[in-house]
């Protein structure tokens, strides 16, 4: 993939985000304060504007914007964590300009080990850490057989669709949960 | 002299705080209000928190008091974006954010140095009201 088919990535997953933040609002109604749609879509709109000047840049300063925009944007703690993990793609994919699953898959790791660190997170504290380690263990192993993108990306989505029904039989120790009221 | 940022989800909470502060130390400027995003908007802006460090130290340092939640994660971020020098001179308190600003900017008003100011403001967490 380069910065081209990269954009259009970003601009697919901006949207996906801006259509589904009722939903995430609704779950975090459950749970929290029912803002975190609301603070990925306001995000996420201004990626939307930057990907539109960003034509023509290479991925490192594409993930570096992205990273900035949602750092200071987004407003509640999904702000850090995201942009950390757009800041650990951006110095991992240095002096590359095309992403291949054997680089993508280094990209995930790198996002899972900073966002473990800003989170001060891990598995089985029930965040997204629990639906990316398994993503990340899955491509690690299966790239050993083929790095064909379109046979990796099935199994590991399935093993990070796994990872959030295990978050169903665990107790979160994180974020809200862990005010008084 | 040593500065203060306040890391509050609402910068009106901030605002306030500034206003009670000025009237125990009146003479005491360098109490910055890093708090909300942009448009008035209830949250925190790690970058916002970066340029309000920078603009709380005068070379004595500065502590950081914040409210709940991201205002914590957010600063956290920001400390990362400062060279080696300023983020050694700057400490997060945890401590209650209207009693320790104003245990805090008191003790910096009058001089105290880094250590005095972080000390009188996490003295704020052990008050008894009543």
């Amino acid at each position: 993939m380069k910065s081209t088919e990269l954009l259009l990535l970003l601009k697919d997953i901006s949207n996906t985000i801006i259509d589904n933040s009722e939903m995430l609002n609704d779950l975090d109604r459950a749970i929290g304060d029912a803002d975190h749609g609301i603070n990925m879509r306001r995000g996420f709109l201004l990626v939307l504007e930057d990907l539109d000047n960003l034509t023509d840049k290479d991925i490192v300063t594409i993930f570096n914007k992205v990273a900035m925009t949602l750092l200071s944007k987004i407003g509640g703690a999904s702000g850090p964590l995201y942009a950390t993990a757009f800041m650990k793609f951006a110095q991992v994919c240095k002096g590359r300009d095309e992403i291949d699953s054997n680089l993508y898959t280094e990209m995930i790791g790198s996002a899972i080990d900073g966002m473990k660190m800003r989170g001060k997170s891990d598995a089985g504290c029930k965040t997204i850490l629990d639906s990316m380690i398994p993503y990340y263990k899955t491509l690690e192993t299966e790239i050993k057989k083929t790095n064909v993108f379109k046979e990796l990306s099935p199994l590991a989505l399935k093993s990070s669709e796994e990872g959030v029904e295990y978050t169903k039989t665990i107790i979160a120790t994180k974020g809200r949960r862990k005010l008084p009221w | 002299m040593v500065g203060i940022v306040l890391v509050s989800h609402s910068s009106k909470i901030a605002e306030g705080i500034i206003e009670l502060c000025s009237q125990m130390a009146p003479d005491y400027d360098k109490l910055i209000n890093c708090s909300g995003i942009e448009d008035g908007l209830i949250g925190t802006d790690t970058l916002k928190i970066v340029e309000g460090i920078k603009e709380a130290d005068d070379g004595d340092g500065v502590i950081i008091i914040m409210d709940i939640g991201s205002s914590i994660i957010s600063t956290e971020m920001a400390l990362d974006f400062l060279d080696e020098d300023l983020r050694s001179r700057t400490l997060l308190v945890d401590t209650p954010i209207v009693e320790g600003a104003l245990n805090a900017s008191i003790d910096a008003s009058i001089g105290g140095d880094l250590q005095s100011v972080k000390e009188a403001c996490e003295g704020a967490k052990s008050l008894n009201k009543f």
